[in-house]
């Protein structure tokens, strides 16, 4: 059974600079030399292994981590890697004002919860919400909380179809219960 | 109430009321995937499914074009993998000789007007130029959809999107594309669909219908679709697929989200410079960076029209000596319509490198990488960090590119 409210560590992607990483790409997120690969176990390695200043991500990330992303997150190609390289690390969620549309389809029918939140931003900007920080959050509703800094905040509810897939697992065992296979 | 285009579309392949916002179960007409993902696709389907049969064999495709010299052993075996699975289903496979996948699609008539279509390419809705819903996704969808036949959508909204003005030489499609990445940068279009109005884009050819609609991909858009078509594109169309062109066009009381108007008068050549495809500069404002080596090809820029205008400025010229040109055609029907136009041999005789098609200088493998320190002008759509090796990637017109592989540095063909 899926947890009701998921509750990790967070890693918020900053810049050199201090600043939310935008339009992350699917090349910085997991590189296209280990497109090849096909072994989800192999994949958590080389999550993140591209983007400046987090090369040595998956040495520091620990099961149940929450990703805090910029707009636009897992930008250009549609590999499937760069969700699964989080699935491997057992990442609890990722959360980001918004996702490029094939990611966050992906991230959704692979059963790994991707939220959107645009009020992070302000939480960032008012330093309520940093690395190392624990937060708590509801998916399905979307309701947040910054466990340390004792600050509450929303995440847009997951869509219906969205809370039906990740509730079964993954796209597959969703369908087995009662998609009819067969366009007409 | 009126429908846009992709409203009708998707109308077309469900049951359901289609709105705004609404997550609907669609048919999928065409169901694909390359060299890249494929493995994956028949890895996800063994495992799930098992033996059991495709939703339907005969719509549903391989397309190799990511390493279409099976010059890496990993690519050579995943390759041989869908050849394996592709034979035991009766799937038919677009092997390495064939090309770019999207273009294959179109070539081969399969990619039809008011069509639903989908592949492990985050560029299939480039296929929104010949009025097919293209749409990239990830394996675990695409094996889904193997067996399904269909799968969720939520419905886009769409944004009518007008570029009054003409474009003139030496200004192209893909500076016209480039100009948009820079006004529309990574949001405007974020999650919808355009509907793109205007003189300059309904005169397009088909090539330059597909290097605008290819980069909507850059603009974090879902597709672009160019509702009136240019007679000889239309013409181009209807020989691949065999029918009258009756793509859909919007209702009169269509109801977009939004309306954007961009002018685009006066339009000249553009360039991105890294780190991100809506960095985008004048030429006129970075002429004269140096340049090692350039690449023509790829799903934006890798037809015909593509390599006839960069033979045009190469043609009775030589790339400078140190700098290299790479040249890829986007299919086998590319290449041999370049054979028999000669710019084959005019690329060739100017010192170009010519490969054989595929997605070329777009990912490792194949037409090789860029080397640390080096600076490539490419006809491609991406120069995120690292995309191409660890050298810098400079998005550019054919034109631009082979002008400035003759010169070495960033320059256009009036600078000759």
């Amino acid at each position: 059974m899926k947890p009701e409210r998921i509750k990790g560590r967070v890693w918020v992607l900053l810049d050199e600079k201090g600043a939310l990483i935008e339009d992350i790409d699917t090349d910085q997120i997991y590189h296209n030399a280990y497109l090849h690969i096909t072994d989800i176990a192999q994949m958590g390695q080389y999550a993140l292994g591209n983007l400046k200043g987090w090369e040595d991500f998956p040495s520091k990330v620990r099961e149940g981590d929450i990703i805090i992303a910029g707009r636009n997150f897992g930008a250009g190609s549609s590999r499937q890697q760069a969700v699964d390289c989080f699935l491997a690390l057992k990442i609890g969620a990722i959360i980001a004002p918004s996702y490029s549309p094939i990611y966050f389809r992906n991230a959704i029918n692979s059963g790994l919860v991707v939220l959107r939140s645009p009020q992070i931003i302000d939480l960032l900007a008012q330093k309520k919400l940093t690395t190392g920080d624990i937060i708590e959050v509801d998916p399905v509703t979307g309701q947040a909380e910054n466990v340390t800094k004792k600050v509450s905040f929303l995440a847009e509810p997951m869509s219906q179809v969205q809370r039906e897939i990740w509730k079964a697992g993954n796209l597959f065992a969703f369908g087995r219960r009662g998609i009819k296979p067969g366009a007409k | 109430m009126g429908q846009t285009i992709i409203e009708k579309i998707i109308q077309k392949h469900t049951d359901e009321e289609v709105k705004p916002g609404r997550i609907v179960w669609m048919d999928l007409d065409l169901r694909t995937a390359r060299d890249f993902g494929g493995p994956n696709v028949v890895k996800n389907y063994e495992r799930e499914y098992g033996d059991d049969p495709l939703n339907d064999n005969r719509r549903t495709f391989f397309t190799f074009d990511l390493c279409t010299t099976s010059c890496l052993l990993r690519y050579a075996d995943n390759q041989q993998i869908c050849r394996q699975f592709a034979l035991k289903h009766g799937v038919k496979v677009y092997d390495v000789d064939w090309g770019i996948g999207t273009h294959v699609l179109i070539e081969e008539g399969l990619a039809k007007p008011n069509t639903t279509c989908v592949g492990t390419d985050s560029h299939m809705n480039l296929l929104g130029a010949v009025g097919c819903f293209g749409q990239g996704m990830g394996d675990v969808d695409i094996t889904f959809a193997w067996r399904a036949g269909r799968t969720w959508f939520q419905v886009p909204e769409t944004v009518r999107l007008r570029l009054p003005g003409k474009i003139s030489p030496p200004a192209t499609a893909k500076d016209l594309t480039l100009f948009l990445l820079r006004q529309l940068g990574t949001k405007a279009l974020a999650e919808r669909v355009a509907e793109i109005y205007g003189p300059a884009v309904e005169a397009l050819s088909l090539a330059g219908r597909i290097t605008l609609c290819s980069m909507i991909t850059e603009m974090a858009g879902i597709i672009a679709f160019i509702p009136h078509i240019s007679p000889a594109a239309q013409q181009r169309i209807e020989e691949y697929t065999g029918e009258p062109w009756l793509a859909y066009g919007a209702d009169q009381d269509a109801v977009y989200c939004e309306e954007l108007t961009i002018n685009i008068d006066g339009l000249t050549p553009q360039v991105a410079l890294p780190p991100s495809p809506t960095n985008v500069y004048d030429l006129a404002a970075v002429k004269g960076k140096p340049i090692d080596s350039g690449f023509i090809g790829s799903c934006t820029n890798g037809r015909t029209e593509d390599l006839e205008a960069a033979a045009k400025v190469l043609a009775g010229r030589k790339i400078k000596p140190g700098v290299r040109l790479k040249v890829v055609p986007a299919t086998r029907r590319v290449y041999e319509e370049c054979l028999e136009k000669g710019i084959i041999e005019v690329l060739f005789r100017s010192g170009a490198i010519l490969l054989n098609p595929g997605c070329g200088g777009c990912a490792e493998g194949h037409a090789g990488l860029t080397g640390r320190g080096e600076v490539q002008v490419s006809t491609g759509n991406r120069n995120f960090p690292g995309k191409q090796g660890k050298g810098e990637i400079i998005l550019a017109s054919p034109e631009v590119v082979a002008a400035s592989c003759v010169l070495g540095y960033l320059a256009g063909p009036e600078d000759l």
